[in-house]
């Protein structure tokens, strides 16, 4: 704050700039710089300061003036006048009231204070069957300019330029894809637009389809300008039916604009679109089996190269990227490629969604910078851990993805770091787990998801991910064997190297992972029998300390079969006959007075005795 | 709706935002209620089935109520943003049909805020 006499706090909330303050931002700067005030005044963006109904919002501090409703034309006046001359202009002051607000204001709030949103920059505000709405805030304007004034060479600059990089998760350079497929060879080139999310437990895409369909439409047709395609795809998932019908309303009113079809904006570009339904594989998620599914072949991936860019859609060059990769698109265009560039880190530019999931108190999706910690996004904007339990672990990048340990908390997310780690950006999803989750388990129940969605044309991937799952059932079930470990570290090092496509090569990430950081946990279950988050029914049985029971009969009003017995203030008996293992005793019991004990360890207990 | 030439989507766009600001329009009040997946898993329809009627019911002309996609915060769903001219929007969360009528008739028709079922009032920020 020393260098500068001034400082111009901007606010960036959506509404200011749904009433044009990033205009103002523009402006201001330029005046500045023309009166010769750079050095002496600062202009910084801020988050909503609360005062929407009268944006655009400038505070000039350390004066504490705030100005409101600025259009364009006042800026000469107001530099001028106050930045230079010292005196504040009133007609264009705002007095905030003196009464605080009864109710806390978004930027008090974590969940959103620390959001920046660039692809989401729409939410909450806008209803996808308007499409007027759209053009409101600025839709299309960034297309207008792709077809009316640039050419395809400098787009494609732009977008590398911005260091874009594929949303779907491998984070493949998006500009220099583009320029790929714009010097593939060939007139008929294809935009594939990749909406078949199968991740659990990620919506990202979902959400941008469902709330804000334009913004992939704009995208796909700026690079379809940029690389020469004439028809474009827009594949998405069948379970997720509103995103469908959302997209195809969309579609049909930016026809009946002449935004998409023959002869758009009355020029002699042509682009048309289809919305092609999935139909319930995770494999076609999977570039290359994607492709084959648009063209009625059995969705199976097949080797590259060559790389769809080459030979895709019916052996043409074709460019497919993610929903949030072609929704970042228009922004670029828009903003340019500078303004993206200065987000996030120095190898992943621009923001991230995630979709915030698991025992996290702030469920849902959220859009950070690229470079901010899981700590960061797990405590600020998840608000923590639900129910006051402690964090374990986080699954990034999904059944492809790895879990990343409390010790990690500080990675940044990047694309190079989360790799580093063992795990992966993934598309997005972000699953949050706690002290009741075994690591054991986990990795089974993502390995039975990848082995269920196998395509089987492989060796590697449709036996080995089966035996991956086979010595994982074994032990958690009490079998577990000296070697087990370093079998299921060369088996899941096998499938990944071996694999004919991702599927295979990242199914194994889940175990390597949670061998890697909670080794500990499966050598418990391998050696002593015994699951520490007490999950695996097979290695644990629950008893009552008696020394610990009031008699409260909590445990008694929620027992599922009445194993639980005993007279109010009284310590209570647990059947394990009647014991299904549900945990419901266990969690709700506020003495812990039940313990599940590893049942082997008993059993020779009792065999001695 | 016609086709379009360079230059007409500027015009459409400042058409947009005359007739939809709240300050420049004749709509007192907007109400959007967040209609993601994850809204309507959680009983959007019941809410905004519930604010149709009872707006009805109350005979009130200067109201909109429209729908957008999700707001974000899906563990709080139902969800609404409430712009009122002149001030901040706000967003009550966690809603039932009758807490929308609550909020109607004291928010809406009276002007007082309802700081139980409010989360926070102001805007996201943009980068």
């Amino acid at each position: 704050m020393n260098e500068h006499r001034l400082h111009l706090l901007v606010c960036a909330g959506t509404g200011c700039v749904a009433c044009g303050s990033f205009k103002i931002r523009k402006e201001l700067e330029k005046e500045i710089v023309k009166q010769g005030l750079q050095d002496e005044v600062k202009v910084v963006a801020t988050e909503c300061q609360g005062f929407c109904e009268g944006g655009p919002i400038v505070i000039v501090q350390p004066d504490g003036i705030f100005y409101q409703r600025l259009a364009a034309a006042d800026i000469p006046n107001l530099v001028t006048e106050h930045l230079l001359k010292g005196k504040p202009v009133k007609k264009l002051m705002y007095t905030p009231s003196r009464q605080e607000p009864p109710v806390p204001k978004m930027m008090d709030i974590g969940f959103f204070k620390h959001q920046r949103l660039v692809v989401l920059k729409n939410r909450g505000r806008l209803n996808p069957e308007n499409i007027d709405e759209y053009i409101g805030f600025d839709g299309y304007q960034a297309f207008e300019k792709a077809l009316a004034r640039m050419d395809p060479e400098e787009i494609i600059f732009e977008v590398k330029k911005s260091g874009l990089r594929g949303r779907g998760g491998a984070g493949f350079p998006t500009g220099t894809k583009w320029e790929m497929c714009r010097n593939a060879r060939g007139s008929i080139k294809y935009i594939v637009c990749n909406g078949d999310e199968g991740d659990p437990g990620a919506f990202m895409d979902r959400s941008v389809l469902e709330a804000d369909p334009h913004t992939v439409i704009e995208g796909m047709l700026i690079g379809a300008r940029a690389m020469g395609a004439e028809k474009g795809f827009i594949y998405v998932r069948s379970e997720y039916p509103l995103a469908l019908k959302q997209l195809n309303i969309a579609l049909e009113q930016a026809e009946a604009y002449g935004l998409v079809g023959r002869n758009i904006l009355g020029t002699d570009f042509s682009f048309t679109i289809e919305v092609f339904p999935g139909a319930g594989a995770f494999v076609c998620g999977e570039e290359t089996a994607l492709l084959a599914s648009i063209e009625g072949r059995v969705g199976r991936p097949r080797t590259r190269p060559p790389y769809p860019v080459e030979k895709g859609l019916w052996d043409k060059p074709t460019c497919i990227n993610n929903v949030e990769t072609w929704a970042n698109v228009p922004n670029i265009i828009l903003r340019g490629a500078d303004w993206f560039s200065s987000i996030g880190t120095e190898t992943s530019k621009g923001t991230k969604i995630f979709s915030l999931v698991g025992k996290i108190n702030n469920t849902g999706l959220v859009e950070v910078p690229m470079g901010i910690s899981l700590r960061e996004i797990i405590f600020d904007i998840g608000g923590g851990i639900a129910k006051g339990k402690n964090f374990k672990a986080v699954q990034t990048g999904g059944p492809s993805g790895g879990c990343i340990p409390g010790e990690l908390l500080d990675l940044p997310i990047d694309y190079e770091s989360l790799t580093r780690a063992g795990s992966i950006m993934g598309s997005g999803g972000m699953i949050v787990m706690d002290e009741d989750t075994c690591m054991v388990d986990l990795a089974r129940y993502f390995l039975k998801f990848t082995v269920e969605e196998s395509c089987g044309k492989c060796t590697p991937c449709r036996v080995g991910t089966r035996h991956l799952v086979e010595l994982l059932d074994k032990i958690c079930e009490g079998d577990g064997e000296e070697g087990d470990l370093e079998r299921l570290e060369f088996l899941a090092n096998t499938v990944k190297s071996t694999s004919l496509c991702g599927l295979g090569q990242t199914a194994p990430n889940p175990v390597l992972t949670t061998i890697k950081y909670f080794r500990d946990e499966y050598n418990a279950h391998i050696k002593e029998k015994m699951c520490p988050a007490l999950i695996c029914k097979a290695l644990i049985e629950f008893r009552v300390i008696q020394e610990k029971c009031t008699g409260c009969q909590r445990c008694v009003s929620v027992c599922p079969t009445g194993a639980i017995t005993g007279p109010r203030a009284q310590p209570h008996n647990l059947d394990k006959s009647k014991c299904i293992k549900c945990r419901a005793c266990y969690e709700i019991c506020k003495f812990d007075a039940i313990a599940g004990d590893a049942i082997k360890i008993i059993s020779m207990e009792e065999q001695e005795s | 709706m016609r086709k379009l030439k360079i230059g007409d989507l500027e015009k459409i766009s400042e058409k947009v935002r005359k007739t939809s600001s709240l300050r420049q329009g004749k709509a007192r009040a907007k109400v959007t209620i967040h209609m993601g997946t994850c809204g309507i898993a959680a009983g959007a329809r019941k809410v905004l089935t519930a604010l149709m009627e009872a707006t009805e019911k109350a005979k009130l002309k200067d109201i909109i109520v429209t729908t957008s996609g999700c707001a974000g915060l899906c563990s709080s769903e139902p969800m609404v943003t409430l712009d009122i001219a002149g001030e901040p929007p706000i967003k009550y969360v966690k809603l039932t049909p009758e807490k929308i009528e609550k909020i109607l008739k004291e928010h809406i028709i009276n002007g007082n805020i309802l700081k139980k079922y409010a989360l926070a009032i102001g805007n996201e920020r943009t980068h």
